[in-house]
């Protein structure tokens, strides 16, 4: 597609627990701006894979690049735990049970981090919190506890918390799983539109629609290998392989009676 | 011989004294108590196997031996050894560690129970493993525990009795004293259980402040 150097590049991902390979040898390369889709049933390694790009499950093998930076080096403890608190403050996470801090009000929430780790003073930190709580639209929630808050009003919330730390890629691991189905909707509104504003975006999702309508491109992962992978409407509409097929049909089926 | 209360304000002067230093005895500790109750599980769960096996052996010896020989071993074992500790302080140091330690296994029980995802979320801004500790795990975990620990803090309260032992002029040991010259045993404790009684629904009112405010956030 480009010759460009991939902003994310996953090269032969590899990881297992005892003698379960959870993932074997992935591939995966992200270019800035890009938004990708990893679809596949559960246990197929999906999360895994992105819980492994910020080390939140360590692989067993292979490298993880942003930019020009490996995420996963090699490195004494102490300088590891360095390296990699700050690698995380450029990979936004969004979580399916949104780990809001319920202790903190949702202003809290949003700059806690940015003040703790970017040396904001109080009034700058409430000033990105109102920034990142307008372009959510949680800006009139602000003084309240996360449990005053719906579920998709918390993963909102959430999604405000990882922006604030102005990240270059953010990953959604279900981000809307847990949700009942009529607060779907203005979560993934909230991601087309950081979709539009180019962020890069990797996103563990059951929603097909919504990665058809707002991916550049889909993985379809089952038992740790990436089985097929392309453009959604080639995914979704003329999938190749039998795996594919037969996970899209039962899932599809559920979806548009 | 009837009882006649009308000798106590004769006294009052040194009872309510006395009264004034188990307050100060009981903040102190608390004080103590409750960092210390912190501090100590922080260690427990997490510091390396070189700090944690002394460490479990001093909180063995503050859990299973009795307070007052604790407060002996402070306030007149310590000083052979060149370490002078004035009778105050010895009180509050000793109150506060032994009841430290208990705050700490209460503590330790509901920082491992506060969700994994929430260290996560910490982790994943970029926080440290001290800094998700300190400003989103301890906070949640001593939410949890205001009520026990409360509990804690009015067993610090009426353990502080044990102080007079060393000679620290606080409730009990005043009301020795008073009894010591007016010779009325019965009005004196009564007059001293009521205070220590007041003290208590202070505490209490306290306590039920603290957890009205948190439980907004839960």
């Amino acid at each position: 597609m480009t010759d460009q150097k991939p902003f994310v590049d996953i090269r032969h991902a590899q990881k297992s627990f005892g003698a379960l390979e959870v993932l074997k040898d992935i591939n995966l390369q992200v270019q800035k701006g890009q938004i990708v889709a990893i679809i596949g049933p559960s246990g197929s390694g999906k999360s895994t894979l992105l819980r492994a790009i910020n080390d939140l499950d360590p692989l067993t093998g292979g490298e993880i690049w942003l930019e020009d930076k490996q995420i996963n080096k090699k490195l004494p403890h102490r300088q590891y735990e360095k390296h990699i608190n700050l690698v995380r403050q450029e990979i936004g996470m969004v979580f399916q049970h949104f780990n809001l801090f319920p202790h903190l009000k949702v202003r809290e929430n949003v700059t806690l981090a940015p003040k703790m780790l970017k040396g904001l003073s109080e009034a700058e930190a409430n000033k990105l919190a109102e920034v990142q709580l307008e372009k959510v639209g949680m800006l009139e929630r602000i003084d309240f506890y996360p449990s005053q808050l719906s579920g998709g009003q918390k993963q909102r919330v959430a999604i405000a918390r990882a922006l604030a730390m102005n990240p270059k890629v953010m990953l959604f691991d279900e981000a809307t799983s847990a949700l009942d189905p009529e607060l779907v909707e203005e979560v993934n509104l909230v991601m087309k539109k950081l979709a539009e504003e180019h962020m890069t975006m990797i996103i563990v999702t059951h929603e097909m629609s919504f990665a058809e309508s707002v991916c550049d491109r889909v993985l379809f992962m089952d038992q740790g290998v990436v089985v097929e992978e392309g453009p959604p409407d080639v995914i979704f509409r003329n999938p190749k392989n039998d795996r594919t097929k037969e996970f899209l049909r039962k899932h599809l089926a559920g979806q548009h009676p | 011989m009837g009882l006649d209360f009308s000798v106590i304000p004769d006294y009052l002067d040194i009872v309510l004294w006395g009264a004034l230093w188990t307050v100060a005895i009981t903040v102190g500790a608390a004080i103590v108590s409750f960092f210390g109750g912190i501090v100590f599980a922080v260690i427990a769960l997490y510091a390396h196997l070189i700090v944690r096996l002394p460490f479990r052996a001093f909180a063995f010896l503050f859990m299973g031996t009795p307070l007052l020989l604790q407060l002996f071993l402070i306030y007149f074992g310590l000083v052979q050894i060149g370490i002078d500790v004035p009778a105050f302080m010895a009180g509050v140091i000793g109150l506060g560690l032994h009841f430290a330690v208990y705050n700490s296994e209460l503590l330790q029980t509901s920082i491992l129970a506060v969700d994994k995802g929430q260290v996560e979320a910490a982790r994943t801004l970029g926080l440290s493993r001290m800094q998700s500790l300190r400003k989103v795990v301890i906070p949640q975990a001593i939410r949890d525990v205001i009520p026990p620990i409360g509990n804690n803090m009015i067993a610090l309260l009426k353990d502080s009795a044990l102080v007079s032992v060393i000679g620290v002029s606080e409730l009990t040991l005043s009301a020795q004293r008073a009894i010591g010259s007016s010779y009325r045993p019965f009005e004196f404790y009564v007059l001293v259980a009521v205070i220590y009684y007041i003290i208590n629904i202070f505490m209490e009112a306290a306590q039920r402040r603290v957890e009205r405010r948190i439980q907004a956030s839960k």
